[in-house]
């Protein structure tokens, strides 16, 4: 019976803090804070914003031979027109109906890019590879970069796919903060208590809720691009309906309308997630009772089970996550 | 006395499944694929010997011949995946696939628990017509199989539209518990070796006792404390995540078959070919339809629920009992729900997201029909599968989830409210 | 705009005198109308709940619209005002037509509403939901509003403003505190405020006194005469003839969707077909002579 390696379980917690699915899922969660958190759009469809951001991007080079720095535009443009698409006819429903249209256009979505009818653009099940090459020219990082973190080392793509990818996130914080504290953030929270009492002071109520899907849209699109070169793979199993839960179980566990609610909960979760993982599967091979009965794949079930409780939790008895304010919250509207 | 209740049938859920997961022998006595080749004419099954079977998987393979029985046996290395192919070369005059395409079985899982250390593959044979179906066949099969279906959709779609409309709820559970039917009742009938009509009769029993405690142990507390709508709808997303993964914790990822009624021949009515479970299928289906729409509307239970499901406070001002009339509706939404993954288990076999995956049809059915209404979600059911299967003659078959989609989002623009539902303000 | 340089208490003599001539019965014209409403009708499944052929409604002046409960007040506001469409009909503010424009634009043209159901935003703090209410607001637009320099000078304006209006209606104490703690009249007179920062011309208040506290009443009837003052059109909506009499220069009386008198109060009040709309009975009496208000215990028709 071996003991557990409780320094290599702290490794790993914070290298998945700090690593690629932290990034892409506080991405993901800053564009549900616009939509969700600060206007009350239920979007339950950001994995389809993700899938196009990070498909663009693959399929710009790979299908077409283009340059990888020309799928980034395109892929915003294809949120942009992903969030036209969805907002035109379901901004006027109301919020159970959006998370319904939403759920099933990001299953549509899928179920498209996953197709063997259009196989040719992208690549059906196995997905597009080997697209980045381009994006790793540009990093300033030499070939034996290296950070180690006790036993896990970060190589230098990794660096580089890093350093963006935070940088993003600190841009895309930067944007929400200047927004929410702005006139326009005013409006977009009077709406989320009430429409139209928004209405009967004269602002355009449909077009600021369309502002916040497109915004929201485009982070997802980012968190799609580094998913994209973090993976060097875009597959429509990548893009599945549980990333949309997931992203809104980190920022319900941040705080949902708060600057970095999406921040601290996408650290918080992939450390805790991450080190779930490792915990029970060392548990396994130490032999510790109740844990040692499971197998490597039902550990990585439960850790998501883990998830789904969390979810339900949180909501109950800590809506406003760790960093919301109770008054504040609209979740408890009709 | 409720908390004891739900503890105890908390309890009771989780042991059925741990005995499940547990009672699975690990593989000490050897394992081997095999089967009975049958050929069926009219009613009349003659044994078909000399037919080649050919078993490959994980770096091994073997062929053998079916004896004077037709029964054939091929023993495996070790428990895994294999795929199992048919030589129809060796088949006798006239005689043929009843499904041209099946030749080869693949990725046949061989996993405990399995009965004398059998895993059993069926190649039902019956007389070699080459199938030339014309449009006006191919239209009459899928107009059958989209009755079926939508019949299947029914069943789960009755069940959320009654709970929406009582207490507002938009449940991304139910999926959870159509899959809780099938697999109580697969647990039933291949764990504990139950005769396929006595497992699914429990399996009903059960989703029912799960849908008593759904809203005993969750919903009718947070509906005491005033937990808002959008708020209970998310605590929903969050049981469905949970629920789906417990599944797949206990009984794995790989689909699963009841031990009985499996690949029986079909018969030909006319231009379709139907096979006796399927039609078995679709008279419960309408049977167990036809039973609720009837309590609904003639008992005073029914009529209870449809007058809260109008309007709550003037039903309860009215004198009705509405958290009594909640608890029905959950009862028997659960129930036909799992009924509906018990039938389902046929068409799409057993697996822990099978209900996950038909959820959005089963939406799309209830917004096409309108949400709250009963007939509304029989009707838009029935619309919905036969969509789904009729427009397989124009687009993919992998994209006809695509074109009922697309349709929901369509009947969302155009009339929120469903094509039968009443107009009350949607935005 | 509305000129508020003619000096107090003149403008209730102007709308008086006005009024004077124009003749008692439905549908009678004004002579400065703001607002002209030709044939407007909304039924609901088989029930008609609104059919109004002919009003207008004086410039300047209070307006008063009474009627028993069901009469279709509200639904006729909500018509107006865009908040739901007509089966048919038109109106026109100032010279626009409106039938067919959505609720914000209405809004935007001067017209603003108020709703029986008080809407301050209570998740809001009460000096936010004032600003709120300012038009044309550059730091609204999405690409401004990044950059605070373009707005922060109008906030600035628009803040002084808001101070200044909740002075006047006494809530500047409560400017930091959440809307929702306020009380039901504070939130009432938060709510007319938060409608005088957009600077309408028409301000329609459904049923403002409802729910509000007695001693408020009178400061609330205070600052409805007060709009006048500013040059501003009230039309309300109310129950209470009392409140009615005080502070209406003309009444608009609805029935079963319908107009079916108009006048000064005191003699729309002895209209017989307007007591028959109300008591079923009691020709010879007049209205407040009976002790009854239009309140829900006097509707049995």
């Amino acid at each position: 019976m071996e003991s557990i390696d409780w320094s290599y379980i702290l490794a790993v917690m914070v290298t998945s803090a700090f690593g690629l699915q932290a990034i892409v899922f506080g991405l993901a969660a800053i564009g549900i804070n616009i939509q969700f958190g600060y206007t009350g759009l239920l979007n339950f469809g950001q994995a389809a914003f993700m899938a196009v951001g990070g498909y663009s991007v693959a399929v710009v080079v790979v299908t077409f031979g283009w340059s990888f720095w020309v799928g980034v535009p395109i892929g915003i443009l294809a949120a942009i027109i992903l969030a036209l698409i969805l907002g035109i006819p379901t901004l006027r429903l109301r919020a159970d109906y959006l998370a319904i249209v939403t759920i099933a256009a990001a299953e549509i979505v899928r179920l498209i890019l996953r197709s063997v009818t259009f196989k040719e653009i992208f690549g059906g099940s196995d997905g597009r590879q080997a697209f980045a090459d381009s994006f790793f020219e540009m990093s300033p990082f030499s070939e034996d970069a290296a950070i180690s973190i006790g036993p896990a080392v970060i190589n230098d793509r990794q660096l580089w796919t890093y350093t963006v990818g935070w940088s993003l996130v600190a841009l895309a914080l930067l944007i929400t903060w200047l927004l929410v504290r702005s006139p326009w953030g005013r409006v977009v929270k009077g709406i989320r208590e009430d429409e139209d009492a928004v209405r009967s002071l004269g602002k355009n109520v449909y077009a600021y809720k369309m502002q916040a899907l497109v915004l929201g849209g485009v982070f997802g699109a980012l968190a799609g691009f580094i998913t994209a070169v973090g993976a060097q793979n875009v597959n429509p199993d990548v893009f599945k309906t549980d990333a949309t839960f997931f992203a809104y179980a980190i920022l319900i566990l941040g705080g949902a309308a708060r600057v970095f609610g999406p921040l601290l909960g996408t650290v918080i979760f992939w450390a805790l997630f991450q080190g779930t993982d490792v915990f029970l599967r060392e548990g396994i091979d130490a032999g510790l009772p109740i844990i040692s009965l499971m197998d490597g794949t039902q550990a990585a079930v439960l850790r998501v089970m883990l998830v789904g409780l969390g979810i339900m939790l949180l909501m109950i008895y800590r809506p406003q996550g760790i960093l919301g304010d109770r008054k504040e919250l609209a979740l408890d509207a009709r | 006395m409720h908390r004891r209740i739900v503890a105890v049938m908390g309890a009771m859920f989780i042991a059925l499944m741990a005995i499940v997961a547990l009672a699975a022998p690990a593989s000490a006595e050897g394992q081997a694929l095999g089967g009975r080749l049958e050929n069926r004419v009219e009613g009349v099954k003659t044994p078909v010997p000399g037919v080649e079977i050919t078993v490959v998987g994980s770096g091994f393979e073997e062929t053998v011949t079916s004896d004077e029985d037709g029964v054939w046996r091929v023993e495996l290395p070790a428990l895994g995946n294999y795929d199992v192919s048919i030589n129809v070369d060796t088949l006798p005059e006239g005689v043929g696939l009843t499904e041209e395409d099946k030749v080869t079985l693949e990725q046949v899982a061989v996993q405990p628990p399995l009965f004398g250390g059998l895993k059993t593959v069926i190649f039902p044979l019956g007389q070699s017509v080459t199938i030339q179906s014309s449009i006006w066949e191919q239209t009459a099969q899928l107009t059958i199989s989209g009755i079926q279906f939508g019949l299947l959709i029914a069943l789960g779609a009755l069940g959320l539209s009654i709970i929406y409309g009582t207490t507002g709820l938009v449940n991304f559970a139910h999926g959870e518990i159509i899959t809780f039917g099938a697999l109580a009742t697969w647990t039933l009938n291949a764990g504990f070796g139950l005769p396929f009509i006595l497992a699914a009769i429990g399996g009903l029993l059960l989703s029912a006792a799960f849908g008593w405690l759904n809203n005993a142990a969750l919903w009718r507390p947070l509906r005491r404390r005033g937990t808002g709508l959008i708020a209970m709808m998310i605590v929903s997303i969050g049981l469905a995540l949970f629920l789906r993964n417990f599944y797949q914790f206990f009984v794995g990822a790989e689909k699963k078959s009841y031990a009985d009624y499996a690949g029986l021949a079909g018969i030909r009515i006319g231009p379709i070919s139907i096979t006796p479970t399927d039609i078995a299928i679709i008279i419960t289906a309408i049977v167990a339809l036809t039973i609720t729409v009837l309590v609904l509307s003639k008992t005073r239970l029914g009529k209870a629920t449809r007058a809260v499901s109008d309007n709550p406070s003037l039903a309860a001002g009215a004198g009705i009992n509405v958290e009594r009339v909640i608890t029905f509706v959950w009862v028997i939404g659960a129930a036909l729900a799992g009924l509906g993954g018990t039938l389902l288990g046929f068409t799409q076999q057993v697996s822990f997201q099978m209900g996950f995956q038909i959820l959005l049809l089963v939406f799309a059915a209830v917004t096409l029909g309108g949400l709250g209404t009963i007939s509304g979600a029989i009707f838009g059911s029935l619309v919905v599968g036969l969509f789904i299967q009729l427009t397989t003659l124009i687009i993919p078959t992998e994209l006809k989830n695509v074109g009922a989609l697309l349709v929901l989002i369509v009947i969302l623009l155009v009339r929120p409210y469903g094509l039968l539902g009443r107009r009350e303000r949607v935005g | 705009m509305p000129d508020s340089t003619v000096s107090e208490g003149t403008r209730k003599a102007i709308a008086e005198q006005a009024l004077a001539d124009v003749p008692r019965e439905p549908g009678a014209a004004k002579p400065d109308p703001i607002l002209v409403v030709d044939g407007v009708k909304r039924s609901f499944g088989g029930l008609v709940a609104v059919d109004v052929k002919h009003v207008e409604i004086q410039r300047g002046a209070i307006t008063a619209l009474v009627g028993p409960n069901g009469a279709g007040k509200t639904t006729f506001f909500n018509l107006l005002t865009g908040f739901d469409s007509p089966d048919s009909g038109s109106w026109i503010f100032d010279g626009r037509d409106l039938a067919g424009m959505s609720a914000y634009r209405v809004a935007r043209l001067g017209m603003i509403r108020t709703f029986q159901l008080t809407k301050a935003l209570s998740k809001m703090t009460v000096i936010e939901n004032m600003r709120l209410g300012a038009k044309g607001q550059t730091g609204e637009r999405m690409f401004q509003s990044l950059f605070g320099f373009l707005w922060r000078s109008q906030e600035n304006a628009i803040t002084a403003k808001a101070e200044e209006l909740l002075t006047r209606f006494k809530l500047i104490d409560k400017q930091a505190d959440f809307a929702g703690s306020l009380s039901g009249g504070q939130r009432k007179l938060l709510e007319m405020a938060r409608a005088l920062m957009t600077d309408p011309e028409l301000v329609m208040l459904d049923e403002p006194m409802a729910g509000v506290n007695p001693a408020l009443t009178q400061s609330l009837l205070e600052h409805i005469k007060g709009l006048r003052e500013e040059g501003m059109t009230v039309l309300f909506v109310e129950h209470d003839m009392d409140v009615v009499r005080d502070i209406s220069d003309w009444v608009i009386v609805m029935a079963q969707g319908a107009v079916i008198a108009e006048g000064p109060p005191d003699e729309v009040m002895r209209d017989p077909a307007v007591i028959t709309a109300y008591l079923g009975g009691h020709h010879d009496k007049a209205l407040t002579d009976t002790g009854m208000s239009f309140t829900e215990e006097a509707n049995d028709a």
